[in-house]
């Protein structure tokens, strides 16, 4: 192949244009904002479990605030930053840009993405939109402080806060926003003009079918934020008040409620986004994993489609506590109650794959199980936010955090930890510790779900998010050892994260040589030998199966047929 | 599994450049329409909006949006005579095209300058537009100051987006690089100026006429 030329290692590991080699840039963005906004996580939840006391020395406490206590401006900025690093910055690079890279063009039997240099120019620009966030920490009044909504007036100059935090996170969130158009354009056009002969969209495997269709919310919604990213940036940069309204406008007709509008029609879209390859890779897993075709495949991947389509009308459920009128209301509920019946029929799908199937509880088996749960408890949990009764009393509190930290958190970093166990292999060639993935795995998994269900407890007893001191209310006193307990296991799923980076690291010099195929899996990607020479294939491989077909009984002596090997005829 | 193993090609014969440029005309539309609606989103909710004909000097816009029209026709002429081989039509189309465009530009760059730095008459125009005591228009004067700049300085800049677009263009026509056969960047190409000449309609209408 003509990609096979000299390389040098600029060309080869930095300004790569090899959606292998983007992939693994991605991966280890996203690893380190990950680290980086956890470290923020277990700040916040130090100042909320022992608010009189110095952060100790192994949080860095006396590093970053003077005698390790943090500041309420200082909390403003922790909180903030977290929200926005974990979702721009940590899964979003990890699930869509790592995986997304990696797996679309090896899993429909493509040679590169489409545009291999515009996907080089997409992980630069996410680069430079890191430096810009980065950036923020060293300028006076440090990093924005508006919470990751950043709702006006908080962001605007005008009776907002002070600094020029909000106005780099402005230009970061802009900047992110143009990488992951790029992104989505090399996507989506690579799914649909460079599948392998005989790879039809059904013949798709789930994966690829979650991270097109991420794209393709990304696609239509990224623009809007970045248009109301633009008017933010021109209220805090050039005078203008769009979103600056009431007593200290200096003209008539801004609208804050425009921001929350705008915001939301690509907030709520981009929780979808988030989580939509984590359910396709959810689904291959278990399929995987359960040595069964997934069951209802084509059903599953309607109903994800049916979830883009929906996803994109139930912004107002963010908003019921704005004055929005009881009608409106009552149609956002609706619509957002209406999302909970595709997502029951995939659920009911994934236990219909795992029904009778000869279970291999492998890691990467152990975290797509475990979505089923956090998913299942974060989407339940779901349907009091959308109610708008509930919601008026839950608005805010910490049960809002839980659920969402359930659903967006737990869900869609399990896929990702899912996906990492699993095609690890093919990344890097070697094979990862399995003890040390399962000890990663229940640590992770118990200490996780005792954080974010109590945190929902708490917010049903009435705790507010975004509090700088809980142990200042009376009514709150008889919850407040809840905060102390969960602080401890918030510190023990952030640092038995550090098993995963030991086993990752670790793996990958000293690991096993990993065989070609070691799951047994169908996708064509198992069927090139690794690590994966530079053009992917040999030959373009010719599919003639679905991707999901385990155990068929025309195949005697194995259980698996890869996509590309012509079925026996029986 | 009987069924033909060959991909029918979908989208006909678009190639994967084109393919793109449509779907980030989309996505660029979509970022149009968020400036549009929010524009118009303020405008309902606000308590008083400026009729548009007594500060804008709509006959200039107006012959720059007839400009812009004309150099849509020029971008066409450029690729018909490129599918007909004719490579120095295509290299005087282009040539027009961006000239057309600067003009646009210089045009909008003169009506930003004359409402920053102000006059007589402008003060006087603001006043019955009901911005008394302004000197000046410029984004913070009021919210349809903000709206007018933002929506037109985005759009100012995909024109100016555009003109560089076609200078590289022209560039590689230039060094031969297109020929009857090979006319897809040139189509691509028409396809942005097309776009930003559409967009301007609507910009035209929303924010100068009604």
């Amino acid at each position: 192949m003509s990609e096979n030329h000299e390389q040098t290692f600029w060309t080869k590991y930095i300004f790569s244009t090899d959606h292998k080699v983007i992939a693994k840039q991605f991966l280890w963005l996203g690893f380190f904002f990950l680290a980086f906004g956890g470290f923020q996580a277990l700040l916040i939840r130090w100042q909320l479990a022992y608010p009189e006391q110095p952060i100790p020395w192994w949080l860095l406490g006396s590093l970053f605030y003077e005698g390790g206590f943090m500041s309420p401006d200082n909390y403003n900025a922790l909180f903030t930053m977290h929200g926005t690093i974990m979702i721009f910055w940590a899964i979003t690079p990890m699930i869509i840009g790592a995986f997304g890279n990696f797996l679309i063009p090896l899993q429909i039997g493509a040679p590169d993405m489409a545009f291999p240099k515009l996907n080089m120019i997409s992980f630069w620009t996410m680069f430079l939109a890191s430096v810009v966030l980065l950036a923020s920490y060293f300028i006076p009044d440090g990093p924005a402080s508006g919470g990751w909504t950043s709702y006006p007036p908080l962001s605007t100059p005008v009776g907002g806060i002070s600094g020029e935090g909000q106005t780099l996170w402005a230009l970061a969130l802009t900047l992110g926003g143009v990488s992951t158009l790029m992104g989505a354009i090399n996507y989506i056009i690579t799914v649909v003009r460079m599948r392998a002969p005989g790879m039809t969209y059904f013949k798709m495997p789930l994966s690829v079918w979650g991270l097109w269709l991420t794209s393709i919310l990304n696609a239509i919604f990224v623009p809007i934020i970045a248009a109301g990213l633009i008017l933010l940036l021109l209220d805090r940069t050039i005078g203008t008040q769009f979103f600056v309204a009431g007593g200290l406008a200096t003209v008539e007709g801004g609208d804050p409620l425009l921001f929350q509008h705008v915001f939301w029609i690509f907030g709520h879209p981009e929780v979808y986004i988030l989580i939509l390859p984590s359910w396709g890779i959810v689904s291959e897993l278990l399929a995987v994993f359960s040595r069964k075709p997934a069951f209802g495949a084509k059903v599953t991947a309607i109903c994800m489609c049916t979830i883009v389509v929906l996803s994109s009308i139930v912004w107002g459920h963010h908003m019921y506590t704005t004055g929005m009128s009881p009608l409106l209301g009552k149609t956002f509920m609706f619509l957002t109650l209406l999302i909970s019946i595709p997502s029951a029929i995939f659920f009911l799908n994934w236990l219909g794959t795992m029904w009778r199937g000869n279970l291999h509880f492998d890691t990467p088996m152990l975290f797509a199980m475990s979505v089923l749960w956090v998913f299942g408890l974060g989407g339940l949990t779901g349907l009091y936010n959308a109610t708008v009764t509930a919601d008026i009393y839950f608005h805010s509190t910490m049960f809002v955090v839980g659920h969402f930290h359930y659903t967006m958190a737990a869900s869609v970093l399990f896929g990702g930890m899912a996906a990492i166990y699993f095609w690890f292999p093919k990344m890097f060639g070697k094979k990862m510790n399995p003890l040390l993935g399962k000890i990663h795995f229940w640590v992770s998994f118990i200490s996780l779900n005792y954080v974010f269900f109590n945190m929902m407890v708490q917010g049903y007893a009435g705790q507010h998010r975004r509090l700088f001191n809980p142990s200042e209310y009376e009514f709150l006193a008889p919850i407040n050892d809840l905060n102390i307990s969960i602080t401890t296991f918030a510190m023990i799923l952030g640092f038995s994260q550090l098993i995963f980076l030991f086993n990752f690291i670790n793996s990958m010099i000293n690991g096993k040589k990993a065989e070609a195929n070691p799951w047994k899996a169908n996708t064509l990607e198992w069927t090139i030998e690794t690590p994966i020479p530079h053009g992917n294939f040999a030959t373009t491989p010719t599919v003639y199966n679905g991707p999901h077909e385990y155990s068929n009984p025309a195949v005697k002596d194995r259980d698996w047929i890869s996509q590309s090997e012509p079925m026996p005829n029986s | 599994m009987n069924e033909t193993i060959a991909i029918q090609d979908p989208f006909g014969k678009a190639t994967t450049g084109k393919l793109a440029m449509w779907l980030f005309i989309i996505m660029d539309g979509l970022s149009f329409g968020g400036l549009l609606i929010g524009g118009a989103a303020l405008r309902i909710a606000a308590p008083s909006w400026p009729n548009p004909g007594e500060i804008l000097n709509i006959p200039l816009t107006g012959f720059n949006t007839f400009l812009l029209i004309c150099t849509s026709f020029t971008m066409v002429m450029a690729l018909n005579s490129i599918e007909k081989g004719n490579q120095d039509g295509l290299k005087k189309f282009l040539m027009l095209t961006m000239v057309g465009g600067i003009i646009f530009l210089g045009i909008q760059i003169y009506e930003y300058s004359h409402f920053i730095m102000g006059s007589p008459e402008l003060t006087h125009n603001l006043a019955g537009a009901g911005f008394a005591g302004a000197t000046n228009f410029i984004p913070s004067t009021g919210t349809y100051a903000a709206v007018f700049f933002a929506t037109t300085c985005f759009h100012g800049l995909h024109v100016l987006s555009g003109v560089i677009y076609i200078g590289c263009i022209l560039y590689a026509a230039n060094l031969g690089r297109y020929t009857a056969k090979n006319t897809d960047r040139v189509e691509i190409l028409g396809l942005y100026w097309h776009f930003v000449d559409l967009i301007w309609i609507f910009v035209f209408t929303v924010i100068y006429l009604i």
